[in-house]
């Protein structure tokens, strides 16, 4: 027996549960949070009583200011079902937050109180159904800053940043996320692969400071129906740009509804040579910005995936909520993961489009 | 079976193409950059880039080639070989790609530690990578170096650095034969036999090399060179080399090489035993002046193209988004014809509908497509003194006259303008009546010119109804001349399920984009066609409309008398209504000064096409410059409409006694509740609800009759005073810029306006949330207590009660806002709506509504049935006109 109360039990854990069946991930946290009415004041907390500014809309930072309601989203959606919950950090590098004009400290304490509420929230759960481990994902969400795309429409040369800027700001929250006592980093909704890139090479270098080494799951984005992410690639030129890091899991989120991002994850579950994982949007917004998808559509169209052998983890990105992941679960209960299925070797490259030799 | 042989291009090397290292030592990067498409065309599958040249900075050089390789979709499909004898420029090559390149090279050179460190940075960057024979003895160029260097390096990458063995190329040194010097000749063969071994001994790895350096002793003799590189890998790749870098196009086939050159080339590559009493070198030496300058076997794939027709070569161009020839083709092709205009309706059409076809097949990208009409402008520039000069001559006859606007309530005409550029090029005369027309306007302008056909614009979805009214208003003012619709959010559904069945006296026709315009308007312009074309169209219209209703079908209603019983039930037992501070209407005139606090910026930028919550949408990666410009000349010119009141601010407000009686509102001149002083109408959700969830009506959040005195607010703003003579002045002035800037203004004043009187609602005016504090971002959430739907909206959207909202507040004589016949507020920057106060109030969408709701509503308003179904046409759960058809029969 593994013992669960060191992070090494865990990963054989999770790998072990995730051969014997579809693990589910957690749902949306935006419309949580949104439901719950927050004002300015709850984003602020004490904490950031005198900020000048606006706060609100600030959703990583109510892992300082209201940890409570992280805490208990991480309740309601383990409670759901979720074998894995991410951690309130979607965007927290010193990019994103450069927003809210907060620094390396602040950062450095959403990521690492972020990951240790997720932490105590999970650890709560193991001694409660210890037959059921609960796992922590290492939240690491996109830049509002891209490495592949010009930020100049006169000048196609153009970048905002660097890779060196956007790599130390993926390293720190990684290496915050570590200590705070994540299980798993999730490198989510990537819109830019050079982005990811950066990302997994911070997280691959943090070995080198004597970090343990934790499984990585790559979540990238089709952002519409030409199939491609952001960036231009194809989702097997993405795969292929980003299994250096032999991840633990690959597949999509967001952006789409399940309908329409099946192709794409039956085409990864046809190419990786690994676990694949899918969060789709509940449907694609309605002409309110408004997610119409109801949890047992969700959990309908997603059985189907399962059924179908394509998927290895199920969770819901927009719109989902922790009804919608307890569908998912009850729905998929029983299904049988897909198996990774043997490639054979050859040097595979990408541009925008994959390249083989075979 | 042969073995796949992957071509890497050279062109986009300095080391090895003298004109690419002129165009990038003079910084032309653009014209580097059609090099590097040159060779992908020509079929390079993965992209040689190096900049090791001693006048660059080479670094520099590569992050910037390699930066504007991305922006190019049709090269950046391929992956990257960065290239490079210094790490450091490999390095900064590596965090320029997104895909996975190959790195090329590294090596022994300096020590294992080094080779050790150089792989293990190129697997995290997740990059495969050559590794050059070479230690720090030096460059291997015996068959037994080849090898022992390569299966050590192979040892270390597999055991030591956990390479994957497959992501590992070889470079075992290719150097030149042929150069007199009797230790070189063995050269090929030396590459040729390690190859074989190096396959053997380290599975998966592939070897690859620099092909060139065997011909070097040959430069200047350019045919025979590419003679050496045919044979030389033919017996190369026979023993396994599976990469080179070669310049693809060049390549001659083995089998077709003249039978006397190849064997003269075998024997120097093979280094036989010599057939004449001279070397082999000596004799290939000789014989190489015989086939210099002959090029009969010489293929340049990467401009293949240029052989085909003009027709075929500006279609290429146009699909490729090439502009460096298309001046000379669009020459070539204007003297072919008769007239200029024949080369945009011929030549530039062609090539436009099928890079059309192609977007529409997903097999072309938008940014494609933009350097496409680059392209397309570039030739039509061309064309245009021609015309010009064509049509002093004698007056340009025009083929048509369209009458175009982007409808009421849409502010976006860039798709618009484009159509009526690539029209006008085509000799149709384009009345453009401009942004956020309404639709009376519409109708007026097109009788008064007498134009042959209307086509309608719009981005934003309320656009949508705004177009199924035209339809309907052409429909009931008696048109018949075709209607087209295009812009963002239409498409061929909705076209047809709502737009042409309101529009039975003419035609209408969805244009999927501008380079479909043309066709669709000459079509319908031509006697011959116009029938056959307007009756594939209804046809194909029809087919559209029963397959969606066959997904609709789902879709059942409740019955109203049921969903009445399910009303949102508020327990009014011990609920306290809030009384307004008075009772009946009082206008407002806030300084535009009051207002600008309370703009929510964001749908601003969404009326500019750039999509994104403001403020950060101004560190957008790809929108942020242009949403940072933009928010930068809108608050240079904000703080002179202000300073020099541009607009003027006029609202009235008004409150009075209301209960809810069924789904209707009754509001009563005072306190006594006696006498009614108006009823306003509202319409309930007939969706199948789950368990527990209400179908709501706006009724619902009044207290019913005998329930406690409750009350109702209603309120008309306008900030559109004297918009249209400053939009007048900055067209007059061409400034098309300025003029939308000016409306998108007055529009957020407005809806600022709207705002800040809602908030003086809530705290003073009303005064049930005395204690609310004044933040912007709440507002904009809406989460405050209380709702203000305006008529016409999803909450009630029937416009009409709009008319009894304005006679409440008297709002014409108090604001000086007018609606049109369709309700739309005249100014168009103008809000209007109604006031609730119960905390559990909120917003919502009727959705469609069924037919036994709709004559309980036709009844209560003292309507006819028809004319409620057109006033509630986009909520029909049902098509009136085959309920219509079927009571006739």
């Amino acid at each position: 027996m593994t013992d669960l109360t060191t992070r090494a039990g865990r990963i054989a854990a999770l790998k072990a549960a995730a051969k014997e069946r579809i693990l589910i991930l957690d749902g949306s946290w935006g419309v949580m949070f949104q439901k719950r009415k927050l004002a300015e004041a709850d984003y602020r907390a004490e904490r950031f009583a005198d900020y000048d500014g606006q706060m609100k809309g600030n959703n990583d930072i109510l892992c300082l200011t209201r940890p409570d309601i992280v805490a208990d989203l991480h309740h309601q959606y383990y409670a759901a079902g979720a074998d894995i919950s991410e951690t309130n950090t979607f965007s927290g590098t010193t990019i994103a937050q450069a927003d809210y004009r907060l620094g390396s400290d602040v950062v450095r304490d959403i990521n690492f109180e972020g990951a240790r509420i997720a932490r105590s929230v999970a650890d709560e759960w193991l001694a409660k159904e210890p037959e059921k481990p609960r796992f922590v994902a290492g939240s690491i969400g996109p830049l509002n800053v891209m490495l592949s795309m010009s930020s100049d429409v006169n000048d196609p040369g153009a970048r905002k940043v660097t890779f060196d800027q956007v790599y130390q700001a993926y390293r720190e929250q990684a290496a915050a996320l570590h200590d705070g006592g994540v299980d798993l980093f999730l490198i989510e909704t990537i819109t830019d692969t050079l982005n990811c890139k950066a990302a997994i090479k911070a997280i691959m270098d943090l070995v080198d400071e004597g970090y343990e080494e934790l499984p990585i799951w790559i979540s990238g984005t089709i952002t519409d129906r030409s199939g491609r992410t952001l960036s231009g690639q194809t989702a097997e030129a993405f795969w292929n740009s980003i299994k250096h890091c032999k991840p633990f899991a690959v597949g999509f989120n967001c952006a789409l509804g399940a309908d329409l991002m099946r192709p794409h994850i039956a085409e990864m579950a046809r190419i990786a040579d690994t676990l694949v994982a899918a969060y789709p949007n509940a449907g694609l917004p309605n002409a309110m910005g408004e997610y119409d998808e109801e949890p047992h559509q969700t959990g309908h169209q997603l059985h189907e995936w399962a059924k179908d052998g394509i998927v290895n983890i199920l969770g819901g990105c927009c719109g989902t909520t922790p009804d919608h992941i307890k569908h998912v679960a009850d729905e998929v209960r029983g299904v049988k993961p897909r198996a990774i299925p043997e490639r054979p070797k050859a040097m595979r490259l990408a541009g925008l489009e994959p390249f083989e030799l075979a | 079976m042969r073995p796949v042989f992957v071509n890497i291009g050279e062109r986009t090397n300095v080391t090895g193409s003298a004109k690419f290292k002129k165009l990038v030592v003079e910084g032309d990067y653009p014209a580097a950059l059609s090099v590097a498409r040159q060779q992908v065309e020509a079929g390079a599958q993965v992209i040689d880039v190096n900049m090791d040249e001693g006048l660059l900075d080479s670094k520099q050089a590569m992050i910037t080639f390699l930066n504007l390789m991305a922006a190019e979709p049709d090269i950046a499909r391929a992956p990257v070989m960065i290239d490079s004898s210094k790490w450091e420029v490999i390095e900064a090559g590596l965090k320029c790609v997104q895909g996975k390149a190959i790195v090329n090279s590294i090596s022994m050179k300096e020590g294992e530690a080094k080779f050790i460190e150089q792989a293990k940075l190129c697997l995290r960057y997740g990059a495969a990578v050559v590794v050059m024979a070479f230690d720090e003895v030096g460059q291997a160029d015996t068959a037994a170096r080849k090898i022992e260097i390569c299966e050590k390096a192979y040892r270390i990458l597999v055991d030591k650095v956990g390479f994957p063995p497959e992501d590992i190329i070889f470079d075992p040194n290719i150097f030149a034969v042929a150069t007199g010097i009797e230790e070189h000749d063995n050269y090929a063969v030396d590459f040729i036999e390690a190859t074989r071994e190096i396959k053997k001994r380290c599975p998966y790895a592939r070897v690859s090399g620099g092909v060139s350096n065997v011909s070097f002793s040959f430069r200047g003799n350019e045919p025979v060179r590419r003679a050496i590189h045919s044979v030389f890998l033919y017996h190369a790749i026979e023993a396994g080399m599976d990469m080179g870098i070669v310049n693809a196009g060049d390549l001659p086939v083995y089998d077709t090489l003249d039978a006397e050159l190849r064997e003269a080339v075998e024997d120097v590559i093979l280094n036989r035993p010599q057939r004449t009493n001279v070397s082999n070198t000596e004799r290939l030496v000789d014989m190489a002046p015989r086939y210099k300058g002959d090029k009969s076997q010489v293929q340049t794939a990467n401009l293949e193209w240029r052989k085909g027709s003009v027709n075929e070569r500006i279609t290429h161009a146009l699909v490729n988004g090439i502009t460096d020839y298309i001046d000379q083709d669009t020459e070539e092709a204007r003297l072919s014809v008769e007239r200029p205009l024949h080369v945009i309706e011929g030549h530039l059409m062609d090539g436009m509908n099928v890079v059309g076809d192609l977007f529409g097949s997903g097999k072309m990208f938008l940014p494609q497509v933009v350097k496409s009409a680059r392209v397309m402008k570039q030739a039509v520039a061309w064309l245009e003194p021609f015309m010009e000069a064509e049509k002093a001559g004698k007056p340009r006859e025009q083929a048509g006259r369209i009458l175009m606007a982007t409808v009421k309530g849409d502010v976006h005409d860039i798709g618009k303008n484009i159509v009526g550029v690539v029209l006008q090029c085509n000799n149709y005369e384009v009345i453009d009546l401009g942004v956020m027309v309404p639709a009376d306007r519409i109708l007026e302008e097109a009788r008064k010119h007498n134009v042959d056909m209307i086509g309608l614009s719009g981005l934003i979805t309320p656009s949508l109804d705004e177009m199924v009214f035209v339809a309907s208003e052409m429909e009931r003012q008696g048109f018949t001349m075709p209607l087209l619709i295009g812009g963002a959010t239409t498409s061929r559904t909705h076209t047809a399920v709502k737009i042409e069945p309101a529009y039975h006296k003419g035609s209408t026709t969805y244009v999927l984009d501008a380079s479909r315009a043309v066709g669709v308007v000459s079509g319908l312009l031509s006697a011959s066609e116009r029938d056959r074309l307007q009756a594939e169209t209804r046809a194909e219209y029809v087919r559209i409309r029963e397959q969606y209703a066959r997904g609709q079908t789902a879709k059942a209603r409740t019955k109203i008398a049921d969903a009445r019983k399910r009303k949102f039930d508020i327990d009014w037992n011990g609920y306290a209504p809030p009384k307004p501070s008075f009772i009946g209407a009082r206008a407002f005139e806030p300084s535009l000064e009051e207002l600008v606090p309370f703009i929510d910026w964001s749908p601003f930028f969404a009326s500019w096409e750039l999509i994104g919550r403001f403020p950060q949408i101004l560190e957008d990666d790809v929108v942020g410059e242009a949403a940072t410009d933009l928010y930068r000349d809108a608050r240079e010119m904000l703080d002179k409409v202000v300073a020099e009141k541009w607009f003027g601010a006029k609202g009235v407000v008004g409150f009075w006694p209301a209960q809810a009686d069924g789904d209707d509102i009754v509001l009563y001149t005072d306190e006594s509740r006696s006498t009614e002083l108006a009823r306003l109408f509202t319409l309930r959700q007939q969706m199948d609800k789950s368990e527990g969830k209400a179908n709501l009506a706006l009724a619902d959040f009044v207290a019913p009759i005998g329930q406690g005195g409750d009350y109702m607010g209603g309120f008309a703003v306008t900030a559109g005073h004297g918009e249209d003579e400053i939009v007048k002045r900055f067209k007059e002035a061409g400034d098309d810029y300025s003029a939308i800037m000016a409306s998108a203004l007055a529009d957020r004043l407005a809806e600022a306006f709207a705002e800040w009187l809602h908030y003086k609602a809530r705290v003073e005016l009303w005064g049930y949330a005395k204690d609310e504090r004044e933040d912007i971002d709440i507002m904009i959430a809406e989460k405050y207590r209380g709702i203000r739907p305006a008529p016409g909206y999803p909450a009630q959207p029937d416009h009409t009660e709009k008319g009894t909202l304005f006679k409440l507040l008297d709002a014409e004589a108090a604001t000086g806002m007018i609606l049109t016949e369709s309700y739309a507020m005249s100014p168009g920057a103008a809000v209007s709506g109604f006031y609730f106060s119960h905390p559990q109030s909120h917003y919502f969408g009727v959705g469609k509504v069924d037919l036994d709701q709709v004559e309980d509503y036709a009844r209560r308003k003292g309507w006819d049935l028809a004319k409620a179904e057109k006033w509630l046409s986009p909520i029909l759960n049902y098509d009136p006109g085959a309920r219509a058809r079927g009571e006739a029969a």
